[in-house]
């Protein structure tokens, strides 16, 4: 790399290419911690460009081949954390068995971005803007986590915190998720509200339901850019649970938002039309889900 | 099938005809030369520490530990550079009573918006530059900081110039005809107030610089990227103190300028003192967040407008005030209130009525300078008046093309004087609007509208005919004192193979300057194109003149290149006619031969002049001196601007559940004159289109109420993108000025002027079934809801 270009404006720092996670792991740890681990890098270069982060030492976990690949196991779908995002769109088993996560890709930001971004590190950031760490909640996943102590499993709805703040304790690695395979007694719904094409949303949706005929037997719903992590409205989730997709159930489910979400200040999308868009996308998805029938 | 034959047919007629620019291919190969890639031996790096604060007072600046951090050479403050620098003024004199506080690269004492550049660093890498940064400390004690109009003008309140009267930096009234008995008498009156956000030019690339002073020569060479090259060569010279003739400006291939590259910079000034300090080539490349807080912002406008009709919907009055907030001191050397003073002379300039009066007031406050940008002032005016007919239809139960075709000045009217002044030469409204009717199928769409809101869907059609200022005189700058010149000078030779060169004042900013002075020297010589090398952009190469600004490329510079080039031609022809013993007049210039006038049969390559003129002028006649250079000035005279004009519609659709805005189609007819050529006019008016298009939709930079700029990245600053923009379909109407020869007027800035009132009024149309109007751009979803009170 060439520091004599005026482009490069990141402190200076040091770089590992790991070949296992265990070198991962011990170089996160030998570096006392002020490392992080680095793999699309679509969120951490511009950070570290704009010195919001400046770590001692990236850690390159791109070339970790157990970190690779989709599989399945058993009920599961196993998704390696260095699953891009554009392999969302293309694999042939994704489709298939998390058609939610299919069905958001082409939302997650651009193709350029799309190429390198990676979905354990999209989870692991937990920005509540991003469409998949909020699909993982409406997928009940399960985030497989690799730290000094050895391997453990998070359920989604255990792992988002608060903003940017997950259950990975410092040294951790995501290395898979486990999606649950889609079935025939499923459907899915995803959409959002995002001014231009690409852009972060304004109000983001994503839903997972089981259906014996008509009836509602279980339904996941989740938002994102609703708040300080994504989230799950079980008040509307409840509202529908046991039911038929009609025109009160609907309104039901779109009025248990209020106690649901509770959207942040902002400048430019006040509380209240936040909520408002909320619902009017909540009312759509379902009507959807209602169709897909 | 055979067309008829046209003026296109003859040999090398380039003017009219689509051609690709010889530097396109070039860039798209990735073989710009722009200033961010430039690096010179010995180059250093600038970055600048910026003010957290709006406005405050410096207390204390202690750099003791970035100085003596390893690889940092300089770090320089207001003080250092003042005494190398001298103060500038953003004033003109045309401008009465304007004021506006001296300016130096950096300020001695206090800071006046958040993002002022306060202290620079000059190091071996911008990244170690960067480190230094850090390790600044500067103490402030806050000033009261001041961000809204209303606060600005209240008396007694906070003052960006403590000790001033007042945050005033100008105030204009125009005032003809009898508005108050207009008004008065009105059958009716319709009235708004409109709110214009502030937004800014996002260029590819950001402003970069490398100042390269010599001091053994005494020399100053400028790599920049700048659409004018003179005018910062003569900004320099003044402001260092270095003769003229030893400060050069080169300005080559720049990613973008809009206008917004025509201004002087604190960062950019200081970059030229830093590097006369330390005797080396010193690089600075604004990044994108520094972009957008010393880039020029533009158009913070309140407007408040009246328009008085009468029973039968003729327009007989407009009365206006025009707020503006340009930050906190006038830009230099153009000022900041061009763009106030063109709202106020714009509005209402496509129509008939001569009873107009107009308030200008210019604000101080501490945000970044407002200053030119695209179609100063235009989309303001254009926005006000075209919402007030609008306004007034619906209130009269007008059509919307029926008001205009109504009022419009008619075609066979010219010339006309405006109420404000502004004297056009021949305009084309009733051509353009006939024209956009048929192009639009515009009773097919309201037909389809209608149908369209029994299902809950809801279409807006819009409309906005505008007035462009283009082909400025001496009386835009030069009047008020500016050292910017409205002539422009080129350099024509035949080389001694047959080609041609041109050096040219005019400058290429992408919009294909190159490629249609090319055309212009081609055809007027009578040359393949690709004989033609034009060169521009180098103060030590290319002759003084303008430059690229205000639409004045074409027009004027296309102008000085067939004067240029017709007298080229003539010295050829002299000499021609010598060697073949025939008189000038029945000899011409076809394909690089020279031909009998009246047979076009071929008599001997103008090559062959060349070699003659150049290698063996011993076998001319005795007393022969070929003249195979001419270098040519060309001012504007007679109109003092050449004004275009057009009509853009558009068709859109609201979903008033989410307010989101979907672009469906939009329209332009335009009339530039003569065309040189239509692909690259209508490229010009498709960007200026969306340039405006992003204005009306998505673009602002958005402020806190203690004065940060609370989006600027552009993941929170939306520009237009492809995605959500509309096909865009163009047609000409072509009035040709008849103070040139080459008739042609300027048009990069059409497109811009009009989109953002045309979907103003569609959207406006689109909410007619609801009690809910807008009057502010850029038009988001929560304005549409709010207004729609969804929430």
């Amino acid at each position: 790399m060439d520091f004599e270009e005026t482009a490069v404006k990141a402190r200076a720092f040091s770089y590992f290419r790991a070949a296992t996670i265990d070198q991962a792991l011990d170089a996160h740890a030998r570096a006392g911690d002020d490392a992080r681990f680095i793999a699309g890098g679509q969120s951490l270069v511009p950070a570290l460009s704009l010195r919001l982060q400046a770590p001692r030492l990236l850690i390159d976990i791109t070339h970790i081949a157990e970190l690779r690949g989709i599989r399945r196991e058993g009920a599961c779908l196993r998704i390696g954390a260095l699953t891009r995002h554009c392999e969302m769109l293309s694999e042939p088993l994704i489709a298939e068995f998390a058609p939610l996560l299919h069905a958001a890709a082409p939302f997650v930001a651009h193709p350029a971005i799309r190429n390198r971004g990676t979905f354990g590190g999209s989870v692991a950031l937990a920005d509540p803007a991003s469409e998949f760490p909020a699909m993982t909640l409406a997928l009940d996943a399960e985030i497989e986590i690799a730290g000094s102590s050895g391997s453990r499993r998070v359920k989604a709805d255990d792992f988002f915190v608060d903003l940017f703040e997950t259950a990975l304790q410092p040294g951790e690695l995501i290395t898979a998720i486990y999606v649950p395979l889609f079935k025939a007694d499923q459907r899915f719904a995803f959409d959002e509200l995002a001014r231009r094409r690409g852009d972060y949303a304004l109000v983001g949706c994503g839903m997972l339901a089981t259906f014996t005929s008509d009836r509602i037997d279980d339904i996941r719903i989740s938002f994102f850019s609703v708040g300080n992590t994504p989230t799950r409205v079980k008040g509307a989730e409840a509202a529908l649970i046991g039911f038929g997709l009609d025109a009160e159930r609907i309104a039901a489910a779109q009025a248990a938002l209020e106690s649901d979400l509770a959207p942040p200040e902002n400048d430019e999308v006040p509380p209240a039309m936040r909520l408002h868009l909320a619902r009017v996308l909540l009312g759509r998805l379902l009507g959807r889900l209602g169709e897909a029938g | 099938m055979t067309a008829p034959l046209t003026s296109l047919d003859r040999p090398n007629s380039y003017i009219g005809r689509s051609l690709p620019r010889p530097n396109a291919k070039r860039l798209l190969a990735g073989r710009g030369r722009y200033v961010s890639d430039l690096r010179l031996p010995r180059m250093l790096y600038a970055a600048f520490l910026r003010s957290p604060r709006a406005h405050a007072t410096i207390v204390s600046i202690n750099a003791d530990e970035a100085r003596v951090l390893e690889g940092v050479h300089l770090v320089a403050t207001g003080a250092d550079l003042a005494k190398i620098c001298t103060a500038w003024t953003g004033t003109l004199d045309h401008f009465k009573g304007m004021t506006s506080a001296p300016q130096l690269p950096l300020p001695l004492d206090r800071v006046v918006w958040a993002g002022q550049a306060v202290v620079a660093v000059v190091a071996e890498s911008r990244a170690i530059a960067e480190d230094a940064l850090e390790l600044i400390e500067v103490d402030y004690e806050d000033l009261p900081a001041v961000v809204d109009i209303d606060v600005a003008r209240e008396a007694g309140g906070p003052q960006v110039n403590p000790g001033s009267a007042s945050n005033i930096c100008f105030r204009s009234q125009l005032d003809s005809g009898t508005v108050d008995d207009a008004f008065a008498h009105a059958a009716h009156v319709v009235e708004e107030e409109f709110f214009f956000g502030r937004h800014t030019a996002v260029t590819l690339e950001p402003r970069a610089i490398v100042a390269d002073y010599d001091p053994a020569a005494g020399m100053l060479t400028v790599h920049h990227g700048t659409q004018t090259p003179y005018q910062f060569q003569d900004l320099y010279s003044r402001h260092y103190g270095i003769p003229e003739a030893r400060v050069r400006v080169i300005a080559t291939d720049i990613g973008g300028s809009f206008g917004m590259k025509l201004h002087v910079y604190h960062e950019d000034m200081a970059v030229v003192g830093l590097s006369i300090l330390l005797g080396r080539p010193v690089k600075y490349v604004a990044d994108r967040i520094e972009s957008f807080v010393s880039d020029i912002h533009a158009r913070e406008h309140r407007v408040r407008a009246r328009m008085a009709l009468d029973t039968k919907g003729e327009i007989l009055a407009m009365d206006v005030l025009d707020l503006t907030a340009i930050g906190a001191f006038s830009t230099y050397p153009r000022t900041s209130v061009v763009e106030g003073n063109q709202v106020i002379r714009l509005i209402g300039a496509p129509y008939r009525f001569r009873n107009y009066r107009a308030t200008l007031e210019v604000i101080f406050q501490n945000k970044v300078q407002t200053s030119q940008y695209r179609a100063v002032g235009h989309p303001i005016a254009c926005a006000v008046t075209e919402r007030m007919v609008d306004m007034a239809a619906a209130k009269l139960g007008l059509d919307p093309f029926a008001i205009r075709a109504q009022n419009v000045i008619a075609d066979d009217a010219y010339p006309q004087t405006s109420p404000t002044g502004y004297r056009f030469e021949a305009l084309s409204h009733q051509a353009c609007l006939k024209r956009l009717h048929e192009m639009m199928g515009y009773d097919d769409l309201r037909a389809e509208q209608a149908e369209l809101r029994k299902r809950g869907v809801y279409r807006g059609i819009g409309i906005a005919t505008f007035v462009e200022i283009t082909n400025p005189s001496p009386a835009f700058y030069g009047v008020g004192g500016a050292r910017i010149s409205s002539q422009d000078g080129a350099i024509v030779s035949l080389t001694p193979s047959g080609e041609v060169r041109c050096l040219i004042s005019v400058t290429e900013q992408g919009q294909g300057t190159e490629a249609i002075i090319s055309q212009i020297v081609a055809d007027q010589l009578g040359l393949a194109q690709e004989h033609v090398k034009v060169i521009t952009g180098d103060t030590e190469v290319t002759p003084h003149g303008g430059a690229t600004w205000a639409c004045r490329g074409a027009g004027i510079g296309g102008e000085t290149a067939l004067q240029a080039t017709r007298a080229l031609k003539r010295n050829i022809l002299e000499i021609a006619a010598l060697i073949l013993q025939e008189q000038p007049s029945a000899l011409d210039i076809v394909d690089g031969e020279v031909v009998d006038a009246g047979t076009r049969n071929q008599r001997m390559p103008i090559a062959e002049i060349a070699r003659i003129a150049y290698f063996r002028s011993d076998t001319l006649p005795p007393g022969t001196q070929a003249q195979l250079t001419v270098s040519h000035h060309f001012a504007p005279q007679g109109y003092p601007f050449a004004f275009t004009n057009g009509i853009q519609g558009c068709s859109l659709e609201v979903d008033v559940d989410t307010g989101f805005i979907r672009l469906l189609k939009h329209f332009i007819v335009e009339d530039c004159g003569r065309v040189i050529n239509p692909m690259l006019v209508d490229e010009q008016l498709r960007g200026g289109i969306v340039q405006g298009l992003g204005a009306a939709l998505f673009e602002e930079c958005r402020y806190s109420d203690t004065g940060q700029l609370v989006n600027g990245s552009l993941a929170d600053y939306l520009v237009p993108m492809p995605m959500e923009m509309p096909d865009i379909l163009i047609t000409h109407v072509e009035t040709p000025t008849a103070d040139t020869e080459l008739g042609a007027k300027g048009v990069g800035e059409a497109g811009t002027a009009a989109a953002s009132a045309c979907v103003l009024n569609a959207v406006n149309d689109a909410l007619a079934p609801f009690a809910a109007t807008i009057n502010a751009i850029p038009i988001t979803p929560t304005k549409v809801l709010k207004a729609l009170k969804r929430f």
